[in-house]
């Protein structure tokens, strides 16, 4: 007897967690009313990053708040929604977002899924190795290299397929794991966009332990991904980038987010309209 | 059942005791001597790598307790929805007729093979091209469906081996008082095999619990596990601690869960004397009760 | 549709290759460390009983990505175990084994302990009674009965095992998950193709496992 009543407690409570979980199914899509939604990235200190106090920071954030108000939201309009890179085409498709600023490099298989506007940033391939070693000076160095890089990343095809197909290279789930081989003298350098790398190099954490080689091994046009299609959307996202450029916005945020890591960005690229 | 293994020790028996005992000692010490001093040599100790969860508050509400909550909504809605499922699929596989049993069958042996972060990600890439559910929930609901489909067919067989391990004599006298079969079931069978199954049910919870990390690295699921990302983000790489920190708060989640599991076994043990179910399946058959097992 | 396929690009035999090579190696090894880790629960020596009980506790309540992960972490990248692999790859292969042994030891462990608990105690009795030490017992009475018993939790165990490989792609052991994320990045448009064939393929690995062992779970049992 005892255990019916039981079961009948625990069906009752199954039923109220799912007609709570029912009703608390309403969402805020792209361009739900006043609001705009953008994707950026949640854990890339220096292009987009969560800190503990739940605001958002870095060179992308500024550039998609900077669009926002040229589009005119207010910044407590704009809803900052995470962009892993794997989603990054699905978010646009399914209209989750109204455009997005993630280190978003242009390219043409992109491109048949998406349109970019941009590119706001030219950033390269390049490597992070610790600040006293200074064995890494040209690429066919990377042969008989120990390297780290993101699991199915496309630096991680770029040295396996064409760098350096000979460097011991390992994948792991991200730039961290890399970073504490690095720091523990097991990799001897992580590799990926220069600008992903300045952000670490640039951390108090690590300022003084590692710096960028400065190899330049691919050029990266970072654009503003937004839905196939939009021209309307994609003219304005470019005159606000062309305004950013020319009011001296973009040197100022480059030399915020950039700085402290001595990293020799490239100058402003020029919008393809 | 350790006690019938070894006689009641003698001198000469606790002298070897304590000699295994503090060889095996020395053992454990080396290791961990090792593996701290190299941990403390590469800096990984360093109180900067771990202050952070101590000092700084923002860390658990910001990152780890959102994460959490993600963790145990997936989980909790996934057991709800397994459980009927899974019992529905059980009680499927026992039916009398082969038009039911073997399609039942199949469906249970298919998505037993399959390895849940599979079904997570075919689920995830079927609500992106095909429903209109939006970004906020597809992971969340991607992660519980490949849950779902998963442990449905593991609870199915729970269900099924419960039934069946109940004496042959239950089902008989139902018939003979002239129930139908689903009223031999629902009133008869179930009721019984549910105390035999129950300890079973939340060790799969404790699995379930397990599988919502796999779909954080993949979906995009903010649970608890891929909050490491961000911490190590934030805190200059402190990737060991950071390892450290979750994997303690997992462990405490799902053991104060198989703590739960145990007792229920115990109380339901004693119930059954008086209650007059027969003993467990275990001594019927000669074989042992199934384990709960991860399907990654 | 399957065109892809033939580019040489992608090699799916020599990742599932891989990925039966570390479910075999780590079934191995997890049997051997779930008997060890069963023995020490039911040893005469306290600590080793406390040590095998914290130790399963622990690990099988962990979930198997932070197992892996730390192996990669801690061993390889701080330690500096390289388990005597020449490269990462090969390194990522062996640390994910240990991981997947760590890990699945303490399933074969329960599973293990419930076969044990299945031997009536006459058994034992009557071992002690005829003088045989408690490895004797353990290992000539016991265990052999245990392990008749335990076919069943056992082969799930194992069919688990076959598809937690799977995680192993978190430390680049170029294993079939591990191609599965490249390809479908690469081939997004071909997205249910690369799910029927990477799904038959687990199919094929772990079907068969289960009907053998379940067939021999019904031969091996002890009538009693």
């Amino acid at each position: 007897m005892k255990l019916r009543n039981t079961s009948a407690a625990v069906a009752a409570v199954a039923l109220l967690a799912l007609t709570a979980t029912a009703c608390g199914g309403g969402s805020d899509s792209g361009s739900n009313g006043d609001k705009i939604t953008v994707g950026i990235k949640f854990d890339q200190p220096g292009l987009g990053l969560k800190t503990p106090d739940g605001k958002y920071v870095g060179f992308d954030v500024d550039v998609a708040r900077y669009v926002a108000k040229e589009l005119g939201y207010a910044e407590d309009k704009i809803n900052f929604k995470q962009a892993p890179s794997a989603e990054r085409e699905n978010l646009i498709k399914n209209g989750d977002v109204k455009f997005i600023v993630a280190s978003y490099s242009i390219n043409d298989k992109r491109k048949k899924e998406v349109d970019f506007a941009g590119p706001y940033f030219l950033a390269h391939q390049d490597l992070l190795v610790r600040a006293d070693d200074t064995s890494i000076t040209k690429v066919e160095d990377l042969n008989s290299k120990k390297l780290c890089s993101v699991t199915g990343s496309t630096s991680a095809q770029n040295v396996r397929d064409k760098l350096a197909p000979k460097a011991d290279l390992q994948q792991l789930g991200g730039y961290s794991e890399c970073l504490t081989g690095l720091q523990n003298k097991r990799v001897d350098a992580l590799t990926t966009d220069d600008s992903i790398l300045a952000g670490y190099a640039s951390q108090k954490e690590h300022q003084g332990k590692f710096k960028l080689a400065g190899l330049r091994m691919s050029d990266e046009n970072y654009g503003i991904g937004l839905k196939k299609g939009d021209d309307e959307l994609r003219g304005k996202i470019n005159k606000a980038l062309e305004k950013m450029v020319s009011d001296g916005t973009w040197e100022k945020l480059v030399k915020e987010h950039f700085g402290p890591s001595g990293y020799k960005y490239e100058s402003a690229p020029k919008v393809q309209g | 059942m350790s006690s019938v293994l070894y006689d009641n020790p003698g001198p000469r028996a606790k002298r070897r005791n304590v000699l295994y005992t503090v060889g095996f000692l020395a053992v454990l010490a080396v290791l961990a001597w090792w593996v701290l001093s190299a941990l403390a040599d590469k800096g990984q100790l360093d109180a900067d790598k771990w202050s952070p969860f101590v000092t700084d508050v923002r860390v658990w509400t910001t990152y780890l307790l959102p994460g959490l909550v993600e963790t145990l909504k997936a989980a909790a809605l996934s057991i709800l929805i397994a459980l009927p499922l899974g019992a529905l699929l059980g009680i499927g596989r026992l039916s009398d007729h082969r038009w039911v049993r073997v399609p039942v069958g199949t469906v249970v042996e298919f998505f037993r093979a399959i390895p849940v972060l599979l079904l997570m990600m075919f689920a995830s890439a079927v609500y992106a091209q095909f429903t209109p559910v939006s970004s906020d929930f597809r992971p969340l609901y991607a992660v519980v469906t490949g849950l779902v489909l998963y442990n449905a067919s593991v609870i199915a067989e729970v269900v099924r081996a419960g039934v069946l391990s109940l004496p042959r004599g239950q089902g008989d006298a139902a018939v003979a008082l002239g129930m139908r079969k689903g009223q031999t079931m629902l009133y008869v069978l179930l009721p019984q095999a549910v105390t035999v199954m129950l300890p079973a049910l939340v060790s799969q919870l404790v699995v379930i619990v397990k599988d919502t990390a796999l779909g954080g690295a993949l979906l995009g699921f903010p649970e608890l596990l891929s909050q490491n990302r961000q911490i190590t983000a934030n805190y200059g790489a402190n990737t060991i601690a950071t390892f450290t920190v979750i994997a303690l708060i997992f462990i405490a989640v799902n053991f104060a869960l198989t703590t739960l599991a145990g007792w229920l076994e115990r109380r339901l043990r004693q119930g059954r004397k008086t209650a007059g179910v027969t003993e467990s399946a275990v001594t019927k058959t000669g074989e042992a009760p199934a384990e709960a097992v991860s399907g990654a | 549709m399957f065109d892809f396929l033939d580019s040489g690009q992608y090699d799916l035999l020599g990742a599932f290759w891989v990925t039966a090579q570390l479910a075999l190696y780590s079934a191995i090894g997890s049997l051997i460390w779930g008997t060890a880790l069963a023995a020490m629960r039911v040893s005469p020596v306290p600590l080793m009983r406390s040590f095998g009980t914290a130790y399963v506790n622990f690990v099988r309540n962990t979930p198997l990505t932070v197992v892996i992960v730390a192996c990669s972490l801690v061993l390889d990248q701080t330690l500096g175990v390289t388990l005597g692999g020449s490269d990462f790859k090969e390194i990522g292969f062996r640390l994910a084994i240990l991981g997947l042994v760590a890990y699945t030891g303490t399933f074969v462990c329960e599973a293990l302990r419930s076969g044990i608990n299945t031997v009536p105690p006459g058994q034992a009795e009557a071992a002690r009674a005829l003088g045989l030490s408690f490895f004797q017992v353990l290992t000539l009475v016991v265990l052999p009965q245990a392990f008749r018993a335990a076919v069943t939790p056992l082969a799930n165990v194992l069919i688990a095992l076959t598809k937690n490989t799977t995680v192993a792609a978190a430390i680049s052991a170029a294993e079939a998950a591990f191609l599965m994320k490249e390809m479908i990045e690469n081939e997004a448009q071909a997205l249910f193709t690369v799910f029927a064939i990477f799904a038959f393929g687990f199919i094929v690995l772990t079907l068969p496992t289960g009907l053998a062992l379940g067939w021999a779970a019904k031969r091996l049992a002890v009538k009693r």
